[in-house]
């Protein structure tokens, strides 16, 4: 009978690891509470010598627990704790009236607008490109190159040179922020969309022309749903994109407001839990719009017969 | 399955009909023209086809898909092209059905140039694969052609719950393709290709990618099918008894060059059942289509 009281927390274990939500979430978990004990230590490690040194300096007596603690709360730490960063991502989304200028939602929403702009426009402008190129060899080999070379310039270099010029023709704002990451972001859409395009097969293509359907016809009943699923895998790519341009070009703006402003201040100052905690915010950001995206994706595809 | 009385005085019956919406009139001909003088007795011809070739170059040197190929076929046939890989008989029907072009020769379809009957919409074209639109439900996909052409949207609803019926594909409306099996997604492709009512059927190897039972059952149905809507059917076979059971006539091709090396008449009562194919007529018919597959089959490959 010593086998009952034996296998009895045995199989309550089992029933909780093949619970669905453990078996769904569980490797997730474990990578994340891993990186977090990583990101402990390195910090710790990082961070040992400057606050060591700062007891020396003022000649205080301390103990290898006075260090680690130290190192875990230090006003500008190389590398903060974890629980750090949290609290100030906290306090900068809750500790603050919505649009107050330390209110990590109001950047959130400044660099937001312009990158949602810019990716509106730029997925449009992707779209065209693909249209164009799709129809014609000619322009597929005058365009393709310098759509290329595009993406070989840095966007750092560039994004001055864009604030300057479109400053110049009295464009200020979001706008010029929201061309940067146009320009960033149409790149993705143009490639997958021209894929896209010409997915479907030969034979769906013949059956369009047996009855004698016009070019026009063929690219809305046949060309643009077949592009549907590339479109969105472009989309998703290009939104993050969208979201990276826009900060980068918040960067020469003199950093009034915007996650990149946010991020300028932050290593201007040393204030390295205030730059992470920007950091966090963009990387929710992107998840949320990469989220949205992927919902309106299952949306689309389920009335598109997906299985 | 709906009995739709066809016309029976198909020789008065102007072959090309107005579409609504038929915005190609200047390159079809408006008015149903006199027949042309090959016509026979029967009614004007569907196919007329003088000294066909066509060559394709390749990496590898010319290849004659078609050569010299004459070949005459009466409106309401039911005609069957058989023959080895190669022989051009798929050829054959994408030329008359202008997907492709021949390098020489004279092609009649329905009276007009190939180009002018595929604009006309002359005919539907049923491939080996379904080539249903994925994203598309069954209904829809039934009125894509409709929309393509112009129909309006209650004749399109109209057309649609008629041939889904024709096919025994009612209740599937709102399926998507892969919900259904294969034999009731070619049901479906041949119910699109039905769907605008066009003179011709053309059909590739339509039932090529199915198993023997649901062949045999299709193979019925079309019979039944093409009885009741009396079109023209050009049809694609690799199998000799399908083309003796549906066939009025079967023209036997052979490769390298393509070329027709005979036609067989058959005519067999239109009642017929699968039954017949173990009749002795039946035996002989396709011990002729055997014989002549033979001669033009090279076996150095």
């Amino acid at each position: 009978m010593t086998s009952s009281s034996s296998t009895m927390p045995w199989r309550t274990a089992e029933i909780f690891v093949r619970h669905p939500l453990v078996e769904r979430y569980s490797p997730l978990a474990t990578t994340v509470l891993a990186l977090i004990a990583i990101w402990y230590v390195a910090a710790l490690a990082m961070n040992w010598t400057l606050v060591r040194d700062g007891f020396e300096r003022e000649e205080t007596p301390y103990a290898v627990a006075d260090v680690v603690a130290g190192a875990m709360s230090a006003e500008r730490p190389l590398l903060p704790a974890p629980h750090q960063v949290v609290a100030a991502f906290v306090d900068g989304v809750f500790g603050y009236p919505p649009l107050a200028p330390r209110s990590l939602v109001y950047h959130s929403l400044v660099t937001v607008s312009a990158t949602i702009l810019g990716f509106v426009l730029g997925t449009l402008f992707g779209i065209v490109l693909a249209l164009l190129i799709v129809h014609s060899r000619v322009l597929e080999r005058s365009l393709l190159p310098w759509i290329i070379c595009s993406q070989m310039v840095p966007i750092v270099a560039l994004a001055p040179i864009f604030i300057v010029v479109l400053g110049a023709i009295g464009l200020q704002g979001l706008l010029p922020k929201a061309i940067i990451s146009a320009y960033l972001c149409f790149f993705p859409i143009t490639i997958g969309m021209v894929k896209g395009f010409t997915s479907p097969d030969t034979l769906q293509i013949e059956l369009m022309r047996t009855w004698s359907a016009t070019p026009r016809q063929m690219l809305w009943k046949l060309r643009w749903p077949s592009a549907v699923p590339y479109l969105f895998a472009s989309l998703k790519v290009a939104i993050t994109i969208s979201l990276i341009g826009a900060i980068v070009a918040e960067l020469p703006t003199g950093a009034e407001a915007g996650i990149g402003a946010r991020l300028l201040a932050g290593s201007y100052y040393g204030q390295t839990v205030q730059l992470w905690a920007a950091l966090v915010a963009s990387a929710v950001l992107s998840s949320g719009l990469i989220a949205l995206i992927s919902l309106i994706e299952r949306g689309v595809a389920r009335r598109m017969g997906a299985h | 399955m709906p009995s739709r009385k066809p016309n029976i005085s198909i020789a008065n019956e102007p072959t090309i009909r107005h579409r609504p919406n038929e915005n190609l009139s200047p390159l079809a001909p408006v008015d149903s023209n006199p027949t042309p003088s090959s016509a026979t007795s029967l009614g004007r011809l569907a196919v007329d086809a003088q000294n066909i070739s066509l060559t394709f170059e390749t990496a590898d040197g010319r290849i004659d898909a078609l050569s010299n190929v004459s070949l005459q076929i009466a409106e309401r046939e039911f005609v069957s092209f058989i023959g080895p890989s190669g022989c051009g008989k798929t050829t054959m029907l994408r030329v008359i059905a202008d997907l492709q072009q021949p390098s020489s020769g004279t092609l009649l379809v329905n009276g007009m140039s190939a180009e002018q009957a595929r604009l006309a919409r002359s005919y539907g074209y049923v491939f080996q694969a379904p080539a249903l639109f994925p994203w598309r439900t069954i209904e829809k996909n039934l009125k894509l052609p409709l929309e393509i052409m112009g129909f309006s949207d209650a004749e399109q609803r109209q057309r649609v719950e008629r041939y889904l019926a024709l096919v025994n594909l009612t209740g599937f409306e709102r399926k998507f393709p892969w919900q259904l099996s294969g034999g009731m997604q070619q049901r479906a492709s041949i119910a699109r290709s039905l769907s605008f009512d066009p003179a011709m059927l053309l059909m590739d190897e339509p039932f090529g990618a199915l198993d023997e039972i649901v062949r045999d059952h299709l193979n019925e149905q079309l019979l039944k099918l093409w009885q009741s809507t009396e079109k023209t059917v050009l049809f694609v076979t690799h199998s000799i008894p399908e083309a003796v059971f549906l066939s009025t006539k079967i023209v036997v091709m052979s490769p390298r060059p393509g070329r027709i090396i005979d036609i067989i008449d058959c005519d067999f009562p239109p009642d017929r059942s699968l039954e017949i194919r173990e009749t002795p007529g039946f035996l002989k018919i396709a011990q002729r289509v055997r014989t002549g597959l033979r001669a033009g089959h090279s076996y150095d490959e």
